[in-house]
């Protein structure tokens, strides 16, 4: 039977380069058949096209800033007047209600109650979100592949012990538990040891977003390491008298990379989404600093006189996890093994 | 099976205590700031500072305060730090707006997943199933609270469609408690409509190219029966476990942004305000809440996977 499925999902295999003999073919890498599979997937590659580009939007903050702009992402103009087809217009008028988007160079997006540039801090603001939902996601992989390979090569009782831990930061409501961290950590910072965090500081929705998601990730691995682990080729390495670190790293990791690649990028997408709830409810991102999530936080309060405050940060977030999710999926799609055996039905 | 059943409800037990453990000392090691010096306000004085610690028992030992906050939880005793109420009271006061929106939106994402994962598989690749796989994945890449304050704005304020959020109670008026919460629950649901129907759709797919369904068609049932009946019923099972897991997430604590920006007076309204005040003794009955609905799905889900799949009852774990 014939999927339907081969022409949405998974693009078949690249069909030969008329005129090579087959020799030549047989060394290709995973890796490349995996991209050749991905190239022919445009609207994941558009999507990453997309993220690029929202992330060279963000980039550009200080240039927008400073040569169209002229002002920074914290400061207020309440009193400033703006000229705009020769009118003089009060960047907050005097009922409190700030000047909405327009095509000038200065407050292109409008300007919220403080009369702060919302395209600047829009730009400033992207910079953070996506700094936490990268930073985060790493946080995520390195923590849940080293629990993941330690349960998954040691088993006994390091595996339950770490699978017990696992259990407990999943039985936790993920948003409260995301508060009561961001809340109680903000008040002093952190100190563990000679690592100290200001309660301001970034790191702290970054270090608990990156945390609440391990046992999401770490579970599915822990149980491919497992499997993977009665493979012959662990077998023989350690025949070969490889010493845990190698089989663990040199063995066993490579053999997730797909996996993991797949997971960092839809996760960075998760990530963006609980640091927008987080910095929403006043738990995560610390003003003056702002975030998408922040702006809208800000926007809310007045979402019926200045609604484009709430429109225009939440569009850039429902973009940036819209591409990051698709181009995520598309990469499954290239690198699962398994929409490769869909494609021989 | 019985010991099956009793490890399980062993290990729930003890998952709660680690949980309770862990949410104490967040609230009690981290701030690195006397509760008593928050809770007397910002220029008491040491004799009000003093005092407070010794009503409230903070200047025993961690473990005996622990000890303490849990027998009050258990006997219903437990008040706030910050308004001096009773917390389990307070909890059961938000059980119904929170149950009325949670079981709504529930039946809503089910419902809505299942006719959208099946049309997505039936005509797979065609243009209803891109269709719908563009909006499941617009779906899961919105902000819940960005989501409900767009259709607050314009469905009640630009358009009065729908009224202005809170809570009308179900005994109050029936009528009117549904019309309140058609949004909340259209907000909650979104999420997992896009995330379900896509897991549905692929598994729908997988099961699609099984033997038994081909057997199935081989013995003469028809199209829509061979849908419903193998396909669709065996393609469930993944959805249920995701729905067990979810479904104690939400009622535990997830819906906190959707009461918040709809104001409805639900439990997680009421832990949004404790965590702004730091109050801890809400908080941690609102996190054992949670917890214990979250851990009490997960255990039921495991149970019923040993019950359908006796492999399991003899391995260690049921599949997330």
């Amino acid at each position: 039977m014939v999927s339907p499925i081969d022409s949405l999902e998974a693009p078949g295999e690249p069909p030969l380069p008329t005129g090579v003999p087959k020799a030549q073919i047989q060394g290709r890498s995973p890796w490349y058949l995996a991209w050749l599979r991905l190239r022919r997937n445009k609207v994941a590659l558009a999507c990453a096209v997309l993220f690029v580009l929202i992330v060279l939007f963000c980039l550009a903050a200080p240039l927008w800033a400073e040569h169209v702009a002229h002002t920074g992402p914290n400061e207020n103009h309440l009193t400033d007047t703006l000229l705009i087809d020769g009118q003089e217009v009060d960047v907050v008028s005097p009922d409190g209600t700030p000047i909405g988007p327009g095509l000038h160079g200065k407050f292109f997006l409008g300007a919220d109650q403080n009369g702060r540039d919302v395209m600047v801090r829009l730009m400033y603001g992207g910079r953070t979100s996506i700094y936490v939902g990268l930073a985060a996601a790493l946080v995520t992989t390195i923590l849940a592949v080293a629990v993941a390979l330690l349960a998954g090569y040691y088993r006994g009782w390091i595996d339950s012990v770490l699978s017990r831990t696992m259990d407990v930061i999943w039985a936790f409501p993920v948003l409260l538990l995301g508060i009561a961290l961001g809340t109680t950590l903000s008040i002093g910072g952190l100190k563990l040891g000679p690592i100290a965090i200001a309660g301001d500081s970034l790191w702290i929705p970054i270090l608990i977003i990156g945390l609440v998601y391990v046992p999401y990730f770490a579970r599915p691995i822990r149980g491919e390491i497992l499997a993977l682990r009665e493979k012959e080729f662990i077998e023989a390495a350690v025949a070969q008298g490889k010493g845990p670190l190698r089989i663990m790293f040199s063995e066993l990791a490579p053999n997730i990379l797909s996996t993991v690649v797949v997971f960092f990028t839809l996760n960075i997408a998760n990530n963006m989404l609980l640091e927008s709830a987080l910095s929403f409810l006043g738990a995560g991102v610390r003003p003056p600093n702002a975030s998408w999530g922040s702006m809208i936080s800000d926007g809310y309060q007045v979402i019926f006189t200045a609604p484009h405050l709430t429109v225009v940060p939440g569009l850039m977030i429902v973009l940036t996890v819209l591409s990051l999710n698709v181009f995520g999926d598309g990469l499954r799609d290239a690198m699962d093994p398994r929409a490769k055996i869909r494609l021989e039905h | 099976m019985g010991r099956f059943v009793a490890r399980r409800l062993l290990g729930m037990t003890g998952v709660l205590f680690a949980i309770s453990v862990i949410v104490f000392l967040i609230f009690n090691v981290i701030p690195n700031s006397d509760p008593a010096a928050r809770i007397a306000g910002k220029n008491a004085d040491p004799a009000l500072i003093a005092r407070v610690t010794a009503d409230l028992g903070l200047d025993k030992p961690l473990p005996v305060q622990y000890l303490t906050m849990m027998k009050q939880i258990f006997t219903g005793e437990l008040t706030s730090y910050a308004k001096d109420r009773n917390v389990v009271e307070q909890i059961w006061e938000g059980l119904p707006a929170t149950f009325s929106l949670c079981i709504g939106a529930a039946v809503l994402w089910m419902a809505l997943a299942i006719l959208f994962g099946y049309l997505s598989a039936v005509h797979a690749g065609k243009f209803t199933d891109r269709a719908l796989t563009i909006l499941s994945l617009v779906g899961i890449s919105m902000p819940v609270f960005w989501l409900a304050a767009m259709l607050l704005y314009y469905l009640t304020f630009k358009v009065e469609l729908f009224p202005t959020g809170s809570y009308v109670p179900f005994t109050e008026s029936p009528g009117e408690w549904a019309y309140h919460l058609i949004l909340p629950w259209f907000t909650l649901a979104v999420l997992f409509v896009g995330i379900y129907s896509r897991v549905l759709r692929s598994n729908m797919l997988d099961v699609m190219n099984e033997d038994y369904v081909r057997t199935a068609r081989a013995k003469g049932l028809s199209e829509r029966q061979v849908r419903m009946r193998h396909v669709l019923r065996n393609s469930m099972i993944p959805v249920i476990t995701l729905f067990g897991l979810d479904f104690g997430q939400v009622i535990g604590g997830g819906a906190i942004l959707t009461e918040t920006v709809y104001n409805l007076d639900g439990v997680g309204l009421y832990a949004g305000e404790a965590i702004r005040s730091l109050d801890l003794p809400p908080l941690m009955a609102v996190v054992m809440f949670g917890a214990f609905f979250i851990v009490l799905f997960n255990t039921i889900v495991d149970i019923l996977y040993a019950v359908l799949d006796p492999r399991i009852r003899l391995g260690e774990a049921a599949p997330a």
